[in-house]
């Protein structure tokens, strides 16, 4: 038998996700990502200021469709995302372990929990409004109802390390609840995000619902946290030395902010997540309605 | 139309039991606090002083925040829940047993009319002790809460721990009920402050607090200006702030609060639409837009401040308006028949007339009814601009005063979009007979709270609070209990 002749794979080129489309950055610029023990992985688009603008606008034109689309039709797009996930369990694996460092083994342990809590907030999106809503019993002819409603426009700074179960921690709250997202990936880890970025692509998601940026977090983080067409901030992978200041970037249009973690230490993402990140992106809207014949 | 001609019919002023002079409410004892400072706070309605204040300074906030740590650590954190509840209730019970003398007091400080103080402010306080009370010992019922998955139920929601509040001057008791009701029912303490110009009846709902035997620092209250409140929000040692006030302060003490693990609640301003469509009863859309907005004179961050049209009805809808609004009677607050009172301060009445003045500046036609002022205290008639555009400040700025603002629209899709255009989100109206409409532009409006064929409702049940600029978090109701509880994996201090 011959041995088959030598093959060059074919590498991919990792681009930004915006508006349903991959783009290279506008700025032209890029940067080398590689393993924790220095071995070149890829070249990652460097997100620009403009990028970060462009993305806020492709969110914000998919807020209308989204979260008007009825909780059930959200849950199917959204369980249609783990189906995909699951289809490329090798890739993410092999990404994950690149990215993490991690032995195939727990790189599988990691990829198959994002996969099950990316279902978990999948089934969430048409029980928000019975568990989070209330009927207000009032002492007058009237009939009142709060429920929850999205945020709108979200974005979210990833956790730096955990790369892909905390990615989908992270985003799957977010857009669960009908918001849109601009996310931006871990900057030394970013390659299941772009990947992430892919999936979304081909499972029905609709273009804009979630952005994914690459590049540098302390040159993109303050563009989103002072955008005013922003409506709330998810702090997670924030630089602990600029959160406080992002934090103050975000008060001056009253976002949401879900806080960078205390002390700087990223969560366990394996445990329960709780409905924490969930009910952070939803306001509540109270209806009176006098009753009467 | 006949003029009604009406005999006056004042409340008496004796009812308040106003004294010379108030001190502050720390760890239980009224006392003059440890400053010389103090604040003279007046009857807008007539320009006299009612009495004189003591103003708490930083040394005072220490204390305050001292005496609600220690209260929280050995007295009301440890309390078992059902005797928490029966203070509050003790609480409820006695606003509703000095009621007229809270109206009263509320007319004189703030100079809101007594049928408004007496029918919404002091009921609808007395009503949040009494809907919160009754949640202190169900608090385990309250929310299904994180729980760890295969180790059965998790932890009872928590208390923060010691509460900062800082409370606006336009319903000085209500606010001050909104915040501690539900701040001691999940087991806080707190540190109140009123407003400058109003700081009386959060004094007497003080003494309430001593005669229903409240544990010395479970409850402290703070007179002063904008720097006790900023003392009291930076408080190294506060958990907890909730702020009632301007979008412009609000976002400060949003700044203030970055980098800490302080949590955070604010209900800020609004611009409101209030829509009306072609097929409205118009009689009682007529009656929600002037209850929309000269309601305690406008000075209410929801006012339906925006009047929102369709063209169709614009000419009847008007002319329905002026001739309500030509029946409106301003003047004394203590008169029970009075529909309009004073305008709470002198640089409250300079703001409305700075906008209104701005309003006639970029070319709004100004209108108000004949309408004679009293000639000392500080009034504003109530006005209507007609012929206004988006980009006027009076379609965008809140004015908080008596002062309307009529656009018009033609589809309920430019409704939407012309009551959407703004920064604020606390609430909106909707006027028409088709349930189908209402349910529709229900979903569509950006607002926290949404008054279909009413307007100006509250209820203790019934969550309020902002979408956008207006704020966040909500008060009132199972989620203005969740402002005041540990329901998560957010570690409290």
């Amino acid at each position: 038998m011959t041995e088959p002749e030598p093959r060059l794979a074919v590498r991919k080129t990792y681009k930004l996700y915006l508006d349903g489309g991959f783009p290279r950055s506008e700025s032209g610029r890029s940067y080398e990502v590689s393993t924790p023990d220095g071995q070149f992985l890829a070249n990652a688009a460097q997100a620009s200021r403009k990028d970060a603008r462009d993305a806020v606008r492709a969110a914000r034109k998919a807020v209308a469709g989204w979260s008007g689309a009825t909780a059930y039709n959200r849950g199917q797009v959204l369980y249609r995302v783990a189906e995909v996930l699951e289809g490329r369990r090798a890739q993410f694996v092999a990404e994950v372990a690149a990215s993490e460092g991690l032995t195939t083994a727990a790189a599988e342990s990691r990829v198959d929990a994002a996969v099950d809590r990316w279902v978990w907030y999948a089934g969430w999106t048409d029980k928000i409004a019975s568990v989070f809503g209330a009927t207000n019993p009032v002492a007058g002819p009237y009939f009142d109802f709060s429920l929850p409603e999205p945020t709108g426009v979200v974005a979210v700074l990833a956790p730096q390390r955990s790369s892909l179960l905390g990615l989908v921690s992270v985003v799957a709250p977010v857009i669960a609840g009908g918001n849109t997202g601009v996310l931006l990936a871990s900057e030394e880890r970013p390659l299941p995000a772009i990947t992430l970025g892919e999936v979304l692509a081909t499972s029905d998601l609709p273009a804009g619902v979630v952005n994914v940026l690459t590049g540098r977090t302390a040159e993109l983080a303050p563009w989103l946290a002072s955008h005013r067409d922003v409506n709330g901030i998810d702090l997670c992978g924030a630089p602990p030395e600029l959160a406080t200041e992002l934090e103050r970037t975000a008060a001056d249009t009253v976002k949401r902010v879900l806080r960078a973690p205390y002390g700087g230490e990223e969560p366990d993402w394996t445990t329960d997540p709780g409905t924490r990140r969930l009910t952070a992106f939803l306001e509540i809207k109270t209806v009176w309605h006098p009753m009467g014949i | 139309m006949p003029t009604w001609e009406y005999a006056p019919a004042p409340e008496a002023r004796e009812t308040a039991r106003l004294r010379q002079s108030y001190g502050m409410f720390v760890n239980g004892e009224f006392t003059g606090g440890s400053g010389a400072a103090s604040l003279k706070t007046v009857n807008p309605a007539t320009e006299e002083v009612l009495a004189e204040v003591a103003v708490a300074d930083q040394s005072d906030v220490d204390n305050a925040v001292a005496a609600a740590r220690r209260a929280y650590q050995t007295v009301w954190g440890p309390m078992p829940g059902r005797e928490r509840a029966k203070y509050l209730f003790r609480i409820a019970r006695t606003v509703q047993e000095r009621s007229r003398e809270l109206a009263v007091l509320e007319s004189l400080d703030n100079g809101k009319p007594i049928k408004e103080s007496r029918d919404v402010d002091v009921p609808l306080a007395a009503a949040h002790f009494f809907y919160y009370a009754g949640w202190a010992d169900k608090l385990a019922y309250a929310f299904s809460g994180p729980r760890p998955t295969g180790q059965g139920l998790g932890p009872d929601p928590r208390p923060l721990g010691v509460a900062g509040q800082v409370i606006p001057w336009n319903f000085p008791l209500l606010m001050a009920a909104w915040k501690l009701a539900p701040a001691l029912a999940a087991g806080n303490t707190c540190v109140l402050k009123p407003a400058e110009t109003t700081p009386l009846s959060a004094l007497v709902l003080a003494e309430i607090c001593q005669q229903a035997e409240l544990p010395p620092g479970v409850v402290n209250v703070l007179p002063g200006a904008g720097d006790t409140g900023a003392a009291v929000v930076a408080h190294p040692d506060v958990d907890k702030v909730a702020f009632t006030g301007s979008t412009e302060v609000g976002k400060q003490i949003q700044r203030m609060a970055a980098g800490t693990r302080k949590r955070l609640t604010l209900e800020l301003g609004g611009k409101a639409a209030n829509v009306v469509f072609d097929d409205a009863p118009l009689d009682q859309a007529v009656e929600g837009i002037v209850n929309g907005i000269f309601f305690n004179q406008g000075h209410v961050c929801c006012a339906g401040s925006r009047l929102l049209v369709q063209e169709s009805v614009y000419d009847e809808l008007l002319d329905m308006l002026k001739r309500r609004l030509g029946t409106l009677r301003l003047g004394d607050p203590l008169d029970k028949n009075t529909d309009i009172g004073a305008i709470n301060s002198a640089a409250q009445l300079a703001r409305i007339r700075q906008l209104t003045e701005a309003g006639e500046a970029e070319g709004a036609l100004r209108w108000s009814p004949a309408c004679s002022l009293p000639d000392r205290g500080f009034w504003f008639p109530p006005t209507v601009f007609t012929g206004v555009s988006q980009a006027h400040r009076i379609a965008r700025e809140e004015i908080f005063g008596p002062v309307l603002s009529v656009l018009t629209f033609r589809t309920p899709a430019e409704a939407v979009e012309k009551a959407n255009n703004t920064p604020y989100g606390l609430s909106a109206g909707i006027w028409t007979e088709k349930g189908s409409r209402i349910l529709w532009m229900a979903q569509r409006l950006r607002a926290g709270v949404v008054w279909a064929n009413t307007f100006n409702r509250f209820d203790p049940s019934s969550p309020f609070g902002g979408y956008k600029e207006s704020g966040f978090g909500r008060e009132g109701g199972r989620h203005g209990l969740a402002a005041y509880l540990a329901t998560d994996e957010e570690p409290v201090r």
